[in-house]
């Protein structure tokens, strides 16, 4: 399994013509206290550049945006009542959406964790 | 000259304290320490939170009548305040609405005014021009503080035993740790707890002293908005504004029975219209049913899908355990538990009116 990184902080890591997504462990501490998450259904399809949901912390709501085209297969149902999961474990338990890839070679566009680390830098 | 935000004296402390430096009204302010917005809410709530607030323009009046020339300003009663004694009021305007909110103090020889950050520079000459004849001073070389939290008053009387003796509302000079601070008993939050004004080379080493107390942590403006939102607390330019009256805006308990009767203050025929009338709108407290916040600009509709208002502060609320949100609202669609609908990125969220504060205001009576 491989992890890719985006410039909108989601991390994707790629399981055969499935992937896991979520926010980086970066990302939701800039957010602070999350308390809030809106998320697209099973089945719910986007391309790259959408915006795929919506978490909102004590501070200000912020979008989610789809590192790559695809379809939501399965949206983590249990950060609808435990938000603060995504404060507590954002790059593992708290995972937002299991989504199927449309056209894998979106992948190339995306970053390493080492590329990722210095962009954060 | 750079136009960059403003520093207060205590900025080198925020930074030493890993504050996260946000711009706010030509400020450079903490949003939030490394604790975080939700711990150091809980920590106001529970112990004692440090605020700095010398942002906010802190102004002395001194000549004969100085309340009496103000009353033409504001609607509140000041010749009546006795010495000692702070009173919360706004400027109106001719329409009647909200110029700027303020706290007025009667010092004994001077009158002690704190305003807001986003309006001092509209409100000083406004005074100076239409008070001639009285000395309107901005001071420029004092930091405000504020204390807040069941603990403050522990806190601040280990240094300052004359401030346990105060009560709510109650202002009074003493010194803390040798320097003479304003100390007075009032804040944002719905807690406990005092506002401090101390000369600026004095305002890191007395801060320092406060934060030595186990039970004090220092706060950022993030925490102080979901404070004073939960304790029902207006935020002018977005609660209040130069449209809003009072009587709309849920303020008529600041308007004294005598101005009621003499009047005398700008707008003052738009404001006692609607105090024996009413308004056809209403400033309430909205709680969302769902989990999702909804923020200031938010569309308030009824249940038959008319659009009836507009929120104009809103957020998550960490006491209270949920979104928490205030807006005006028709004034027959204002009774507590009447339900609403939030329009939340395109989605209509159920919400109900519900009285104000969202918690229980914790003032030393």
């Amino acid at each position: 399994m491989t992890t890719y990184y985006s410039e909108e902080h989601e991390w994707i890591t790629i399981d055969g013509d499935t992937a896991i997504v979520g926010i980086t462990a970066h990302a939701a501490e800039q957010l602070g206290d999350i308390v809030f998450i809106e998320q697209k259904e099973d089945g719910d399809e986007f391309e790259s550049g959408d915006e795929i949901g919506v978490i909102e912390s004590v501070k200000a709501a912020s979008e989610i945006y789809a590192p790559v085209d695809g379809e939501v297969v399965e949206a983590n149902s249990v950060l609808e009542n435990n938000p603060s999961a995504l404060n507590e474990s954002p790059e593992s338990d708290a995972w937002i959406y299991k989504i199927k890839l449309t056209d894998p070679s979106q992948l190339e566009g995306l970053m390493d964790l080492a590329a990722y680390k210095t962009f954060i830098a | 000259m750079t136009s960059g935000p403003k520093r207060t004296p205590l900025y080198s402390l925020h930074c030493e304290l890993g504050g996260k430096m946000v711009d706010f009204a030509g400020w450079e302010m903490p949003v939030q320490y490394p604790m975080g917005i939700m711990g150091e809410h809980n920590i106001c709530r529970t112990k004692a939170a440090l605020f700095d607030v010398s942002h906010m323009g802190q102004v002395i009046l001194r000549g004969p009548n100085a309340a009496k020339r103000l009353e033409a300003l504001v609607p509140a009663a000041l010749t009546e305040l006795e010495v000692g004694k702070a009173r919360y009021t706004f400027f109106t305007n001719d329409e009647g609405g909200i110029r700027d909110d303020l706290i007025i103090s009667n010092a004994g020889d001077h009158l002690f005014l704190v305003v807001n950050a986003s309006m001092r520079s509209q409100d000083i000459p406004y005074m100076a021009k239409a008070l001639d004849g009285v000395e309107v001073i901005e001071i420029f070389d004092r930091a405000l503080i504020a204390l807040q939290g069941p603990a403050a008053e522990h806190v601040l009387s280990a240094h300052c035993p004359v401030a346990a003796d105060l009560k709510f509302m109650e202002s009074v000079t003493a010194p803390i740790n040798g320097v003479s601070c304003r100390i007075s008993r009032l804040g944002y939050t719905g807690e406990d707890g005092f506002e401090i004004s101390i000369p600026e080379a004095n305002a890191e080493q007395i801060s320092r002293l406060l934060l030595e107390h186990p039970k004090c942590f220092p706060a950022g403006l993030g925490a102080r908005d979901s404070l004073r939102m939960e304790a029902g607390l207006c935020l002018y330019g977005n609660d209040i504004d130069n449209k809003k009256s009072p009587v709309e805006a849920n303020l008529s308990w600041a308007i004294q029975k005598r101005r009621r009767l003499e009047g005398g203050f700008p707008g003052a025929a738009r404001i006692l219209a609607e105090l024996t009338q009413g308004a056809s709108q209403k400033l309430v407290g909205i709680k969302p049913l769902g989990r999702a916040p909804a923020r200031a600009g938010v569309e308030i509709q009824n249940q038959n899908g008319r659009s009836i208002g507009t929120v104009t502060s809103g957020g998550f609320g960490p006491t209270f355990g949920g979104p928490v949100a205030m807006g005006y609202v028709t004034s027959n669609q204002a009774s507590p538990g009447n339900k609403l609908n939030l329009i939340v990125r395109g989605k209509s969220q159920p919400a109900e009116v519900c009285t104000l504060p969202f918690i229980k205001q914790k003032y030393k009576r």
